[in-house]
């Protein structure tokens, strides 16, 4: 365990207390204490208060479960390519889950949130497999630089289709729009009921699978002389984190840079083990994502700016100076 | 001291994608001796060495473990007898002494990798063995050459297994550290009874250290033997295709390869 394991911990439960009660207070209308108690505690409350904390509790419990997943999703796309800037949106993921979502709007009239989930999940596994198939393809199987270069292809390829889809049609572009920025604001708790046994399973396999990605950490031949077998272990922890990043996607749109951003926090403090790294960025993924979507509310109030759009903000310089400052090793 | 194990390969025919490298190879590892695969550049050493460890999978024959074929046992079951340090495993950013040796008890580990007492004693034991136990909260990028290979092998040693695999430990290093880890092998070899299979480059420290050389030319075992049996200047003509005068090693009594070349000599052998 990491000498300072348990004082991490400590700070970053804080910390997410701190951003949960963030989310409940500031916004557009900031909340006082007693409205926040009354909100929280006492159902019989009508004060205008109260009613928007209830209404901001389903948002507050979705971003921090979309920001667990993205987390966990971006940490486990890192450990199965071995690539310290992999995420779900470097791999082209998003883009298959998007693609899938806009060919519902515009083709099979899907309109609700819970409907979207089953298609981006589908888009998400189908462009996981085909990024990991031509990925493998060649000597030396699903080498990190051909997993990438395949993700960026194909990522490239999907999202012109996706705005071949839409150009012509603006019902789906309005629909679409909110969509694709990426926002939390309009969760609701049928939302979050869908979402929570995808995230269930998702963080679940996460953790199993933790003991065997820090052996696939040091190289295929090591990992197999220790027992991993090393395909298998790939497909089923690349399908946990297909799950939650396409299940986030669904229901939230395409929010980069939080698995990215949420994994490299806790691996500069916490270094290597993934055993710890995982879990840890579920927790660092939920603070992040539920920060920036407090700040987008704070920065154009009374307005909001979306939560995507506040993430990429965020995440594109960090990921400029991970990449210069990390040698990119396995590249 | 460690079980004895009967492993062999039975018309071994291996390679990559469209291009067979091993040919037919029948062979018998000796339980608790060191063995040494030598043979020159892209005989296939290395690739016999990977098919043996299960790196590769055969294209036709079989590797068996106590009569049963290696494909046949649970992977990690297969991990506590037979462990494996490849030529270039990675290094993950920013990971310590410690840890790195501590992921050797992976095949001995449950679900969610909780640690046991057995891990701790095998982990500090491994590295009192390479003498590493003063890095062990070092980040591996701080050390040097020969003393990260004294890491990785610590982490072959930590995963406890009766037989261990070793793709050319020595290379990179400097003259010193090659006669250094050699010992620590030997060390780990005579106190334990570890049986070891390496391949090495440097044709003398193998016909020092080994008690047995399986000599490969072009994908075929030509001759196999103590290095008294298989360092002959004949041999080394036939595998390496050079001129040389075998010699008794004046320090360990072993044959000393001394080359010809067009140069220095004049063609007078010794």
């Amino acid at each position: 365990m990491p000498k300072n394991f348990v004082w991490v911990l400590i700070i970053c439960l804080i910390l997410l207390g701190f951003t949960a009660i963030a989310s409940l207070v500031l916004g557009s209308r900031s909340i006082g204490w007693h409205e926040l108690i009354d909100g929280l505690f006492y159902p019989n409350v009508d004060s205008y208060g109260a009613n928007i904390v209830r209404k901001r509790i389903s948002r507050t419990v979705f971003s921090l479960c979309c920001g667990a997943a993205l987390g966990v999703s971006g940490a486990l796309m890192q450990a199965v390519t071995r690539n310290p800037i992999a995420d779900p949106s470097i791999l082209g993921v998003n883009t298959g889950a998007s693609l899938f979502v806009v060919f519902g709007i515009a083709f099979l009239n899907i309109s609700h949130a819970n409907q979207y989930i089953w298609l981006a999940l589908a888009g998400a596994a189908i462009t996981a497999v085909f990024v990991f198939g031509i990925g493998s393809m060649g000597r030396g199987g699903a080498t990190p630089i051909k997993l990438v270069l395949a993700g960026a292809a194909t990522s490239a390829a999907l999202s012109s289709l996706v705005t071949a889809i839409m150009i012509p049609r603006s019902y789906v572009m309005d629909q679409f729009r909110f969509w694709q920025v990426g926002s939390v604001g309009s969760a609701n708790w049928s939302a979050i009921a869908t979402f929570i046994p995808f995230l269930a399973v998702g963080l679940l396999i996460g953790f199993i699978t933790a003991p065997a990605l820090n052996a696939l950490a040091l190289g295929d031949d090591v990992a197999t002389g220790l027992g991993v077998r090393t395909g298998t272990l790939r497909l089923i922890a690349a399908l946990a984190g297909v799950l939650l990043c396409g299940a986030a996607t669904a229901l939230a749109g395409p929010i980069g840079f939080v698995g990215l951003l949420a994994t490299h926090v806790i691996r500069l403090i916490l270094g290597a083990d993934l055993r710890f790294v995982i879990p840890m960025s579920a927790i660092t993924g939920a603070i992040i994502l539920t920060v920036s979507d407090v700040g987008g509310r704070l920065i154009s109030n009374p307005g909001e700016l979306e939560v995507g759009i506040v993430t990429a903000f965020i995440g594109a310089p960090i990921l400029i100076v991970v990449a210069m400052r990390s040698k990119v090793r396995s590249l | 001291m460690k079980p004895t194990h009967l492993f062999q390969a039975e018309q071994l025919v291996a390679g990559y994608e469209n291009k067979t490298v091993i040919h037919g190879v029948d062979l018998t590892i000796p339980s608790h001796q060191i063995s040494v695969i030598i043979g020159s550049n892209g005989c296939g050493k290395s690739t016999l060495l990977k098919t043996l460890a299960r790196l590769i999978k055969p294209t036709s024959g079989h590797v068996t473990l106590d009569s049963k074929p290696i494909s046949k046992f649970p992977a990690k079951a297969l991990a506590r007898i037979i462990g494996l340090l490849p030529q270039s495993p990675i290094v993950p950013e920013g990971i310590s002494v410690a840890d790195l040796v501590g992921r050797g008890r992976f095949p001995h580990q449950k679900m969610f990798g909780s640690w046991s007492k057995k891990d701790y004693e095998a982990v500090a034991e491994a590295m009192t063995i390479m003498d590493i136990t003063q890095f062990a909260n070092h980040n591996i990028d701080e050390l040097s050459g020969g003393q990260r290979q004294r890491v990785w092998i610590a982490m072959a040693l930590a995963q406890q297994t009766d037989i261990l695999f070793l793709d050319e430990p020595t290379t990179f290093l400097d003259i010193t550290y090659q006669v250094e880890i050699l010992d620590l092998l030997t060390d780990l070899n005579r106190k334990h009874g570890t049986t070891i299979v390496m391949v090495l480059h440097d044709i003398n420290l193998s016909a020092r250290y080994a008690d047995h050389i399986f000599a490969l030319h072009t994908g075929k075992l030509v001759a196999e033997g103590t290095p008294a049996e298989v360092v002959t200047s004949e041999r080394v003509k036939e595998i390496f295709g050079l001129d040389c005068t075998v010699i008794e090693d004046p320090i360990s009594g072993s044959p000393l390869v001394v080359p010809k070349g067009r140069y220095h000599g004049g063609g007078v052998t010794v």
